[in-house]
């Protein structure tokens, strides 16, 4: 299996976005090499600004340019685009919708050996109350290029959320990346699998497992968190009688929750959730800690034999 | 406008009324039948709890209806308490919580750089607000990039929300601050029309970012208000709102 960064997507997809959006301009705050924002800078040294280390201002300054008609990325870890200036994020840009994205890298417990203090594990939830905000959350490197790209065409603030690690390919996910539109991967009628992010591949291995123990599940891939795809979340939870989310993020206020509110006013059914518990995480490598964590197709296969009938 | 929305910040405006009257009467080139104009020069109220005394400028220039103002921070109204740039005729930009307003306009001024366009943009913040770590890190910004289409201002009236700023958060001396972060540095009286329109004159010419320290008293010219911390955020009554008119010679 091929591994590749879902950071080194969003780069890829910056600079191809470059050449369609010459109004395009990335911001990033002390972390280029980290966001790989410096393969854009390297290709468009006048369309880079290096903040230093101050996501607050950046995030303000990006408001200032799209409210004059560019195209800012905004590029930082996910802790600093979100805790660190999220006041930034909810009052300049959030508020009056302006055309800022956000790169946001190194989120969640695959972040790994930094510690709990760079894992971020609440930005989906943070980001998701802000109301406006759109959020793409792409599962493999491929998908993460896409996603940039999309969110360069589409007028409106984005929050993209990509990890540190390499992460599988994950090939069944490449179709053309649509904003709000979620990804049948696999039917089957006795559970639905629903992921975001790089849990799609956790997802795709838990649906084979469960198949070589005689289950047949359904597995939905959710590549856009805000606005989310209500059809579909029903519509899994109708053709697996009951859900199972995975997310690498919190339990708390992401994808699990998303669903949980959609299922509960339109379809109720057995639902369980797959994510980071309620606590701060660790250093150690990524697998280990996803290991350690819970986010692993194994845990998805345990969820799921606890609810389905 | 405050009284009539019971809630709002009188003290701050009526400090800054001259600083904004300079701008938008004097200095500012714009044009109220077009609020998008590519070519206007930019106005950021930072210090963004004084939209009255923005409103009412704006109205009186004609970029909304003067009955407008009856419905100031009410429901349904375009007037909210602090600037919103997709809803009102003439806002530049959001602001509100404080801190964000410098940073904003200097994202603006980068954007007229990158457009090679002419325009300036002013900036007024408030001497509370510049205790905010960001105004700090837009100090910086500001330096490195040379954006000296940036002319902004500090209304330093010595009063904060909880009062006498000196005594919350000591920031005296500003001007060696501002200089020390590579800002080209006035010190002003921010009550004196021709001195505010000359040095912004004179500043245009400025190599660096240009930072005016205009010293101001918050509540100015309502005697009762003057240099009263308690004027910051609190609507007058009925009876103070009376007074109040009565010494502007307006008769009530």
């Amino acid at each position: 299996m091929e591994y590749k960064q879902t950071r080194q997507g969003y780069a890829d997809g910056l600079i191809e976005a470059g050449k369609e959006f010459p109004e395009l301009v990335v911001l990033d705050s002390d972390v280029a090499k980290a966001t790989r924002t410096a393969d854009f800078q390297a290709v468009y040294p006048d369309r880079f600004f290096n903040c230093g280390v101050q996501e607050q201002n950046m995030m303000s300054v990006a408001a200032g340019l799209a409210l004059e008609g560019f195209l800012p990325f905004a590029s930082t870890f996910g802790v600093f685009a979100t805790c660190r200036a999220g006041d930034q994020l909810r009052n300049s840009i959030a508020y009056p919708k302006l055309n800022v994205k956000v790169g946001a890298t190194h989120c969640g417990i695959s972040t790994g050996g930094d510690g709990a203090s760079h894992q971020a594990n609440e930005d989906i939830a943070i980001v998701r109350s802000f109301p406006n905000m759109t959020i793409l959350v792409p599962g493999d490197y491929e998908e993460a290029r896409q996603a940039t790209i999309a969110a360069a065409r589409y007028s409106g603030p984005v929050y993209l959320r990509f990890g540190r690690d390499t992460y599988p390919v994950v090939t069944s996910i490449h179709g053309p990346f649509v904003i709000g539109q979620g990804k049948w991967l696999r039917e089957g009628p006795d559970v639905s699998i629903i992921s975001t992010g790089i849990m799609v591949h956790e997802a795709l291995v838990a649906a084979e497992i469960l198949s070589e123990e005689g289950f047949s599940a359904t597995v939905l891939h959710l590549p856009t968190v805000k606005p989310i795809d209500v059809e579909s979340v029903v519509q899994a939870a109708r053709r697996g009688g009951c859900v199972v989310t995975c997310e690498e993020h919190s339990i708390i206020g992401g994808l699990g929750e998303a669903v949980a509110a959609i299922l509960s006013e339109l379809h109720p059914c057995m639902m369980a959730r797959v994510g980071v518990m309620d606590r701060f995480g660790e250093s150690g490598t990524a697998g280990e800690l996803l290991d350690k964590y819970g986010l692993r197709a194994k845990d998805i296969v345990l969820a799921a034999k606890k609810i389905m009938l | 406008m405050v009284y009539e929305a019971r809630s709002g910040h009188v003290g701050g405006s009526l400090g800054a009324t001259e600083l904004v009257v300079a701008l938008y009467y004097h200095l500012m080139k714009h044009d109220p039948c077009n609020p998008g104009w590519e070519g206007r020069d930019r106005f950021v109220l930072s210090k963004g709890h004084c939209t009255p005394v923005l409103y009412a400028v704006l109205a009186d220039c004609g970029y909304f209806p003067l009955e407008d103002l009856k419905r100031f921070r009410r429901p349904g109204a375009h007037l909210q308490g602090h600037p919103y740039q997709p809803k009102t005729p003439g806002v530049d930009a959001s602001t509100g919580t404080l801190g964000l307003g410098l940073s904003t306009g200097l994202g603006m001024a980068l954007a007229a750089k990158l457009k090679k366009q002419t325009h300036y943009c002013y900036i007024l913040c408030g001497d509370g607000e510049i205790q905010e770590g960001q105004i700090w890190e837009a100090a910086m910004f500001a330096n490195k990039y040379k954006l000296n289409n940036v002319i902004a201002f500090v209304d330093r009236n010595y009063q904060q929300s909880d009062g006498y700023s000196e005594a919350i958060m000591p920031m005296d001396p500003l001007n060696i601050k501002w200089e020390s972060f590579g800002w080209r540095v006035y010190d002003i009286d921010g009550h004196d029309l021709n001195e505010i329109i000359k040095t912004v004159e004179d500043a245009k010419a400025s190599e660096r970012p240009v930072m005016i320290i205009a010293k101001t008293v918050k509540g100015k010219g309502i005697s009762f208000m003057e240099n009263e911390a308690k004027w910051h955020g609190t609507p007058p009554g009925k009876e103070d709102y009376e007074k109040a008119m009565e010494e502007l010679q307006y008769g009530v």
